[in-house]
């Protein structure tokens, strides 16, 4: 018994690789290179580093974990980063302008993120209006509230306790990276080890075949957008607790970062295909770009232009990968 | 018979694919005024030395002479310059453009640098009319029959010329009466001069329309007959390389009791008081025209769609369906008739399109019994004798009689008790489908009751107990299997 068990873990392990091949590779050569290279090599590769590369990318990961299985679903989900601001903002009001406990906050906050999960949720799943038209509203609709919210200026909060969950520590690994941890395994055996996980795929691939399947089609729409909204709730009270305040601009750009990823890690913008392993390694992709850019103290400009290449390079690989196999 | 002037030669045509020799030193030969079938089981390599007429592909070797020229086709354009056409399977027209816009596509009439869209649509109505076709040259394409859209792209390689017409099972959509409008408009071509290749699985067609026969197997053209020449077992056994014994195997046995009654079934639309019933191991056939309300019946009882008003029961108790999943649990299974669009999911594996239905059965508490999941694939593969490489194969790699196949052991999976099957031969090969009978004949053998909905005649009559006959979302008649033949069947489905 315990022998197919270690055959199946091979075999999974032997996809992992197999699946990843061009990514994995190009996160191993921008490793080494960044290990190596005279700039960063006595900064890149220690402890403090590492850990301040996986807080970094750990609020991207939570929305990119939520946009993958939107994404394989043949959705789009643009409301992410505006939900961050107003969750932060409330979560942060709560405190500093009602003087509720930091926890019932941060519980407001991710709130937040489920009500407007559920909004975007029950709207795609009853009408046939584009994911990219309602969450594109949902976007717009919660970036003004938290600018009518805030009156444009951030809502301090400065407490120990508040910044535990963006910046504290458990037993040396940061919060926000123990958090990540959790919800990424959460989210892998979501989509491979339940019957959700499945009918995800199902409805991506091919909603009028799962529709004769006898697959609750709207209900799988209403839990992945509602999923994908949570992740927003906690990435914004991350974000506002990391940030001493919440502010009605955090997550600018949040969604396309979450999109990127996902992108980056293999997953087909037309849906019905993808995998998490794929996304963790495009944000860790983004994540250690970014940190080696700053190590090299290249400029913020130059370094959106090298994201955006390195975006269309990922996704040319896929390109001509899958024409090759076509063949 | 006078001697006719050659057209079209393929010699020698080879293509290799990694790993698989497709077509391998195929000739064919193609006369002015004829009709040339082009026979074989899917994978025999039709589709393959098609596109490498119609520049899709290209050739390893081979060469292609049209009117004792020899040509090279490397694209679409050399193709249609060589006065090819192709009229595929799926078509190709743009839904939301007139019909004369679609005729014109890519060789537009210019009045300088604009589309002069009036002289279109004057010169496509011209040929329409010549060509005997009530279509209007300014309606829109996403308004017209799937036989009309064809009959447009008929006019549109007519009206480019072409010389050469290859025709990719034009009828496997196309109701019986639009097949008899569709056959008077390829002999009026081929008056004119036109050679027509024409693929289909439709043996009983070949002796309506065609002249002389190719048939294929595993890459090679096999043999050229004359079609009045040959018979349909000596085809047969050229195509599959061996005698088919039994084509249709049906053991009729003592009906069994009332499984399914319907009483008065409408949807407020396309199904019309329709009421029938179905006996245990019975196979009930459905007869009528393309847009008769088989379809629909059937997506209303198994829950897709509305039941405005009317009657169900099962096992004489009266039941209600609201959607898919109340009827799965009743033990209905509802084998769609566009396994591509409502049944397959075609990016994922075998085992994925197995298993979708039965989850439960090895998915709990957030672990996957994957020995489970493999041994029910298994099972299914073994019962539908599909051939496949593997369970993890990419279901869209391969043939449609085995993609039929999956889709059907998806549905056996969940052990039905009433299993609809809708049009669940077509567009797959004479071996494929004369295994799907014997699988049919053994499940009513041990208690399954089938619906079948079929528009192939030989087909239903054949296979079923009795047939209803459905026209305008009526149910016409009923036939016992023993006073059934292609006339009456038709009698009742005419409007």
């Amino acid at each position: 018994m315990s022998e197919i068990k270690k055959e199946v873990s091979n075999s999974a392990v032997k996809r992992f690789f197999s699946e990843n091949l061009g990514i994995l590779a190009a996160l191993i050569v921008l490793c080494i290179f960044l290990g190596v290279f005279p700039g960063t090599s006595q900064y890149f590769v220690t402890v403090k580093n590492l850990f301040n590369v996986l807080r970094q990318i750990s609020t991207n990961l939570l929305l990119a974990c939520g946009m993958t299985m939107v994404i394989i679903l043949g959705g789009i989900d643009l409301s992410v980063g505006s939900i961050i601001a107003l969750s932060g903002v409330l979560a942060a009001g709560c405190v500093s302008r009602y003087g509720m406990s930091i926890p019932a906050a941060f519980a407001i906050g991710i709130v937040i993120g489920v009500v407007f999960g559920l909004f975007n949720g029950f709207v795609i799943s009853k009408t046939t209006i584009p994911p990219f038209i309602v969450t594109l509203a949902t976007m717009n609709i919660s970036r003004g509230l938290a600018g009518v919210y805030t009156g444009g200026s951030p809502v301090r909060v400065v407490s120990k306790e508040w910044q535990w969950i963006g910046a504290g520590y458990v037993s040396g690994i940061p919060v926000p990276v123990i958090i990540m941890v959790i919800v990424f395994i959460l989210s892998v055996f979501i989509l491979n080890r339940t019957k959700m996980g499945r009918y995800i795929y199902a409805v991506g691939g091919n909603p009028l075949a799962a529709r004769f399947s006898g697959i609750d089609v709207s209900q799988v729409k209403f839990v992945v957008y509602t999923y994908s909204g949570i992740m927003a709730g906690i990435a914004g009270i991350i974000l506002a607790s990391r940030m001493y305040s919440g502010q009605p601009t955090a997550g600018e750009g949040a969604e396309m970062d979450a999109i990127a990823a996902v992108v980056v890690g293999g997953t087909s913008m037309a849906g019905g295909s993808g995998k998490l392993s794929g996304t963790l390694i495009g944000a860790l992709i983004i994540g250690i770009l970014n940190n080696g850019l700053n190590l090299m103290n290249v400029n913020s400009f130059w370094q959106t232009v090298v994201k955006g290449v390195v975006i269309l390079l990922a996704v040319m690989i896929d390109f001509f990968r899958n024409k090759n196999k076509a063949k | 018979m006078e001697k006719k002037k050659v057209i079209l030669k393929m010699k020698n045509i080879t293509k290799t694919f990694p790993g698989v020799k497709a077509l391998d030193n195929v000739s064919l030969e193609l006369m002015e005024g004829e009709v040339h079938a082009l026979l074989g089981e899917n994978g025999a390599g039709k589709s393959t030395l098609i596109k490498v007429l119609g520049g899709i592909y290209h050739a390893d070797s081979g060469e292609i002479e049209i009117n004792d020229n020899k040509v090279k086709i490397n694209s679409v354009q050399d193709a249609e310059r060589n006065g090819v056409a192709i009229i595929h399977q799926e078509l190709v027209l743009v839904p939301y453009m007139t019909v004369a816009e679609n005729i014109f596509l890519g060789r537009e009439l210019s009045k300088k640098i604009t589309v002069d869209l009036k002289a279109q649509e004057r010169e496509a109505q011209k040929v329409l009319d010549e060509l005997g076709m009530n279509i209007k040259a300014g309606s829109l394409v996403k308004d017209l029959s799937i036989a009309q859209q064809q009959m447009v792209e008929i006019t549109k390689a007519v009206s480019a010329h072409s010389k050469i017409l290859v025709m990719d099972e034009p009828t496997s959509s196309i109701a019986e009466k639009e097949v008899e409008n569709l056959f008077k408009i390829m002999r009026d071509l081929t008056a004119h001069g036109v050679g027509i290749i024409y693929i289909s699985h439709k043996m009983s067609e070949l002796q309506d329309i065609c002249d002389r026969v190719t048939i294929m197997r595993d890459g090679q053209s096999v043999a050229t007959k004359v079609v009045s020449e040959t018979s349909r077992d000596e085809l047969i056994a050229l195509m599959v390389g061996r005698q088919l014994t039994q084509y249709y195997e049906r053991d009729f046995q003592k009906q069994g009791e009332e499984l399914l009654r319907v009483e008065a079934l409408s949807d407020g639309d396309r199904v019309k008081n329709v009421s029938f019933k179905l006996h245990k191991g019975e196979i009930v056939g459905f007869s009528g025209l393309v847009g008769a309300g088989r379809s629909e019946t059937m997506a209303a009882l198994f829950g897709l769609t509305k039941v405005v008003s009317g009657e169900i029961y099962i096992n004489g108790q009266k039941t209600v369906i609201r959607n898919p999943k109340e009827a799965m649990a009743k033990g209905i299974a509802f084998v769609p008739e566009n396994r591509k669009e409502e049944g397959l999911y075609l990016i994922q594996d075998v085992r994925y399109n197995t298993t979708i239905e039965v989850l439960e059965q090895f998915i709990k508490n957030l672990n996957v019994d994957r020995k489970k999941e493999e041994s029910i694939t298994q099972r299914f593969i073994d019962m539908m004798r599909t051939k496949t490489p593997s369970q993890i194969q990419t279901i869209g790699n391969l043939s449609g009689g085995n993609q039929q196949k999956v889709l059907i052991g998806r549905w056996l999976a969940t052990e039905p008790k009433i299993l609809i099957l809708d049009e669940p031969t077509r567009g797959i090969d004479v071996g494929a489908k004369s295994e799907i009978y014997a699988i049919m004949n053994e499940l009513v053998k041990n208690g399954v009751s089938i619906i079948m909905i079929s528009s192939e005649l030989p087909e239903i009559i054949n296979m079923s107990d009795r047939i209803y006959v459905m026209a305008d979302g009526e149910v016409k008649g009923c036939l016992d299997h023993t006073e059934v033949s292609q006339e009456s069947i038709m009698n009742l489905a005419a409007i």
